[in-house]
């Protein structure tokens, strides 16, 4: 999980609306970023110039994406505003196969000679890798599709009044720092709209539009030479304005800010082994880094050995069917299409349909992520001859490859809860919420840590612990899974910022999952005398 | 491509346009040009290849006390009125801000010279061209080849960049610079998949960048580095090769932040209040800077606000001289601002340097009697700011040191290490040399370096 996009470079607008003023008349130019939402006729008639020009430059292959990004930003930090920001971002990126390689090229021009110049480009660029190429790309088959599809939602996040979000924050913060001990707080709410036209040679041409919403709590208490820090896990959606309501961020900074202030009093743990008891607020994660990046076919495949990685899970004949991942309780689904998630979507950024398919069944390694000029190279293992669709870029003016979909732990058979985990555990840890993270490029060896850690001894809670994180190896660790929360404790976390591809590029994505031990797991301490 | 690099004369048109536009108290406008491409590749094919061109403006404006931004890549009239009447309508529905700094007048700046005309002129075909030369080469290293080098997975990433920053208010500030950078990378994987090596430069100038001797370090460290023994997790004195130190020392730079230390949350405060500044914090041969007219930096010599910025040393002779302050907070203080917002997350724009001594990797093994060497970092991340404790994992060739000799290839490490307590633990420094463009790193040599788990991962 990094980026090194600057998010701010592409921030958006739509405080317009949000002034609670009149709207913005709309543009007198052709193609209006500020039109909403259902297949401007200008886009499609650029992009479809765009994949012509392509064709006519001798692609075999074309698609172009006009992409219209906007996001919102609002950060308070204890009595004060630090940042408001909106912004726009509007071009076209086109990708054209010849000859069996790619090209790509972008523009921010997005008129019809602008198109059509940066089709011919991106088939120049394509012209010269083909000389350094030996395999040519195949693409599984995909239909044609046409149509549009929006995020449900009851009320759009950039329509809201900047008001009402700079009061939330401030109100927030101010209930935190009530609480004895502690003297920062730090917030902050990230709000998206992407609109995508999707036009293919194949003979697609489709309109999305995402919205997303992603808040943030952290407070920090100081004590005689200490300071401690709480996050509070606040997943951002796929969702509307009406998932910031339901938070209640005002109601529980309190008892946010509360524990943050506990930590400085809280006993440092003693390294060894312990039975993990872990919440889906931390859980999420770790099912990302040690599940969802693991079983990325191009990752497996060594495409990403430069930078983020390979994979264990390979070669793909060996691991199939045949890799003992974790325990039989394990069972990983992955999906474009789950209510409220970041990766949910109608179709990917090649137009494949948004599906669901397990990675993980009772424990045993199932099937990779997939796009079009990957599947071909497992179809006769898997069985499955199309893309699973996790194609998507993350701006017009970068080029679509294979991304995590949402990778979610299903819940067990039996309506567990934590509660009855913990009172089944003789000597454990909860841990609650991401804390840090790191993991191997082979997503073997990895240490988690958490916001707050609770001590269980008999069944019990017995009190606060910190400087807590835990080390394992990913079959181990899935190995030692004994126990499982069933559907009600089923929860989703997610995160804005998974870094993957060179240059790099940030991808939304959701993991729901329930909560479940993991027996004698290795725990660090992490603190340090200067 | 259509969108060629702004000039000084374009973007300083084009801010004027939009101050013409604005109607609060105080307006700047931020703008950046880039075009950009780039060149991916693995198993001996561009997988993918692409050129992008982008320029974003963004408008910062001022209204009674009250701060908005706005940000838009549409240049038309239209929108960019759109966009100053966003920054402004925000601007006024913002409560009052009581640490708002006033936007600054005319400055004066010293030129850097940061461009170089191969790196803009490095098309498709000829990044395609640097790519052959690095698979050629990485397929026939020479040295020691206990297998086929051809069977080498070789995957690795080219990208030329050049960009303009341009900075204008309305109080008559105007700032402007243009740079390059190059960098290319490669990561090369023996078949059995128990061998891997990277190798990687890049700066400002394409002359910095030598494709087919990247190949072939990146082929000769997987080739060496193929059966790798365990060895146990431990305190290990270690060599980081430059691109190690540079993964891992600019994590200091977060700390730095001035506000943070005076409020009681960095590794730099000092316990019963203040901060570290003045005292020795780490071992006497080490000294730390920013300087956008460096050579070997060439970094830009203005922040997002217009304020120039100036040779900063952060840690002189092993004591820590200067903390970033904001614009903000140094007057609170009574200081001047280093600029850069007083962050230090992220790159400060006016490049970073480590400065080295005189010994080569080299001979930094030659010295050492038992050790382990380091190409390279990965998964850094934070596990405790008051001590600025780390965890990562080593990556890429990592080897046993036994006598003065490299003796074999190791199992990589998870490791949990501070660079404020590794640098008070050093035991040699290397010469410095660029890493990347505005950074220039040692190699490193430090006593205990805390490896707490071993890593199957290759």
């Amino acid at each position: 999980m990094t980026s090194r996009r600057d998010f701010l470079k592409t921030a958006a607008i739509g405080a317009v609306a949000a002034a609670g003023t009149s709207r913005i008349a709309r543009s007198e130019s052709l193609l209006d970023p500020w039109s909403s939402h259902t297949g401007d006729p200008m886009a499609n008639e650029i992009a479809l110039a765009a994949i012509q020009a392509a064709k006519d430059a001798g692609a075999s292959y074309s698609d172009a994406r006009v992409g219209r990004y906007r996001r919102q930003f609002i950060a308070a930090r204890e009595h004060q505003i630090t940042g408001v920001n909106d912004s726009e971002s509007f071009g076209i990126g086109v990708r054209a196969l010849v000859n069996g390689a790619w090209g790509f090229a972008a523009t921010r021009d997005v008129s019809r000679e602008g198109a059509v110049r940066v089709a011919q480009q991106a088939v120049k660029v394509a012209r010269a890798a083909r000389a350094v190429t030996r395999t040519p790309v195949v693409l599984a088959p995909t239909p044609a599709v046409k149509g549009s599809w929006r995020t449900p939602v009851q009320q759009d996040p950039i329509d809201i009044p900047i008001e009402d979000k700079v009061a939330l924050l401030l109100a927030a913060n101010e209930a935190a720092l009530k609480v004895p001990g502690v003297r920062f707080a730090n917030s902050g709410l990230a709000l998206l709209r992407e609109e995508k036209t999707l036009a293919t040679t194949d003979g697609t041409l489709i309109t999305q539009t995402f919205v997303r919403v992603g808040p943030s709590f952290t407070v920090t208490a100081i004590g005689d030479g200490d300071f401690q820090s709480y996050t509070e896990e606040m997943a951002p959606r796929g969702s509307g304005w009406e998932y910031i309501t339901s938070l209640d961020m005002v109601g529980n900074a309190p008892k946010w800010a509360a524990i943050a202030a506990e930590k400085l009093t809280a006993k440092s743990v003693d390294v060894g082994r312990y039975d993990l008891i872990l919440d889906p607020t931390n859980l999420w994660l770790t099912i990302h880094e040690s599940v969802g990046h693991p079983t990325e076919l191009d990752r497996a495949r060594g495409y990403e050995a430069n930078y983020a990685g390979t994979s264990f899970v390979a070669p793909p004949e060996k691991m199939i069917g045949k890799l003992k991942y974790g325990s039989r309780l394990m069972n990983i689904q992955a999906d474009r299409v789950q209510q409220d998630s970041l990766s949910r979507c109608a179709w990917d950024d090649e137009g494949v349909a948004a599906e669901s398919w397990l990675l993980i069944k009772d424990g045993m390694f199932h099937d990779y992520q997939t796009v079009r000029d990957q599947a071909p190279a497992i179809a006769s293992l898997n069985g499955v001859n199309h893309s699973h669709g996790c194609s998507f870029a993350d701006s017009w003016d970068t080029v679509q490859f294979q991304r995590m979909p949402n990778v979610s732990l299903l819940p067990g058979n039996a309506d567990t809860t934590i509660d009855d985990i913990i009172a089944d555990t003789d000597r454990g840890i909860v841990i609650k919420n991401r804390g840090s993270w790191s993991i191997d490029q082979q997503r073997y060896n990895f240490q988690f840590s958490g916001q707050v850690f609770y001590e269980v001894r008999k069944g019990k809670i017995t009190g606060m612990l910190k400087d807590v994180a835990y080390q394992a190896r990913t079959p181990d660790f899935w190995g030692s899974m004994d126990m499982i929360g069933g559907k009600r404790s089923y929860w989703l976390g997610g995160t804005f910022s998974d870094g993957k591809g060179e240059p790099g590029q940030a991808s939304s994505v959701s993991h729901g999952c329930v909560p479940a031990r993991f027996r004698q797991v290795n725990i660090i301490n992490t603190a340090r005398s200067v | 491509m259509a969108d060629t690099l702004m000039t000084r004369d374009a973007m300083q048109t084009l801010a004027k346009r939009i101050l013409a536009l604005s109607s609060a108290d105080e307006t700047r406008v931020n703008i950046s040009s880039d075009a950009a491409g780039n060149t991916r590749f693995a198993a001996g094919d561009i997988t993918t290849s692409g050129d992008t061109e982008d320029t974003v403006i963004s408008i910062t404006s001022t209204v009674g006390g009250r701060r908005a931004s706005s940000t838009t890549n549409l240049m038309d009239d239209a929108s960019l009125k759109r966009a100053v009447d966003t920054a402004e309508r925000l601007a006024r529905l913002s409560p009052q801000d009581p640490e708002l700094v006033p936007e600054l007048g005319p400055q004066q700046y010293q030129n850097v010279d940061a461009s170089n005309a191969d790196v803009s002129d490095l098309n498709a075909a000829s990044r395609a061209h640097a790519v052959e030369q690095l698979l050629i080469a990485a397929r026939a290293p020479g040295g020691a080849m206990p297998i086929d080098p051809a069977t080498l997975f070789v995957a690795g990433f080219l990208e030329a960049r050049s960009g303009a920053r341009g900075v204008a208010t309305s109080k008559g500030l105007f700032a402007y610079h243009a740079s390059t950078d190059v960098s290319l990378s490669c990561t090369a994987r023996t078949p059995d998949g128990t061998g891997s090596g990277y190798a990687s430069a890049g700066g400002r100038a394409w002359t910095a960048v030598d494709p087919g001797a990247l190949g072939r370090r990146a082929a000769q460290k997987a080739l060496a580095s193929r059966n790798p023994v365990a060895i146990e997790p431990g305190r290990y004195t270690v060599i980081l090769e430059p691109r190690a130190v540079a993964d891992f020392i600019p994590g200091l730079m977060g700390s730095l932040n001035a506000r943070s230390a005076d409020e009681g949350r960095s590794a730099f405060s000092r316990k019963g209040g203040g901060t570290k500044l003045g005292e020795k914090i780490v071992d006497e041969r080490i000294t730390m800077l920013s300087d956008p007219f460096d050579p070997d930096l060439r970094g830009q010599p203005f922040d997002s606000d217009g304020l120039p910025l100036k040779r900063v040393v952060w840690i002189e002779n092993g004591v820590l001289k200067n903390l970033a302050y904001s614009r903000f907070w140094a007057a609170k203080k009574g200081v001047e601002p280093t600029g850069g917002g007083g962050g230090g997350f992220g790159r400060n724009p006016a490049g970073l340097k480590l400065a080295g001594g005189t010994k080569s990797v080299d001979e930094l093994i030659a010295g050492t009697d038992r050790g382990v060497l380091v190409t390279h970092f990965f998964y850094i991340r934070s596990l405790d700011q008051r001590t600025v404790l780390l965890t990562g994992l080593t990556r890429d060739g990592t080897f046993l040191i036994e006598n003065g000799k490299i003796t074999k290839s190791i199992k990589n490490f998870r490791w949990n290490d501070s660079p404020l307590l590794s640098l008070a633990r050093l035991a040699d420094i290397g010469k410095a040399e660029p890493v990347e463009a505005g950074l220039v790193m040692p190699s490193l040599k430090i006593n205990d370096f805390t490896f707490s788990s071993l890593s199957d991962a290759v």
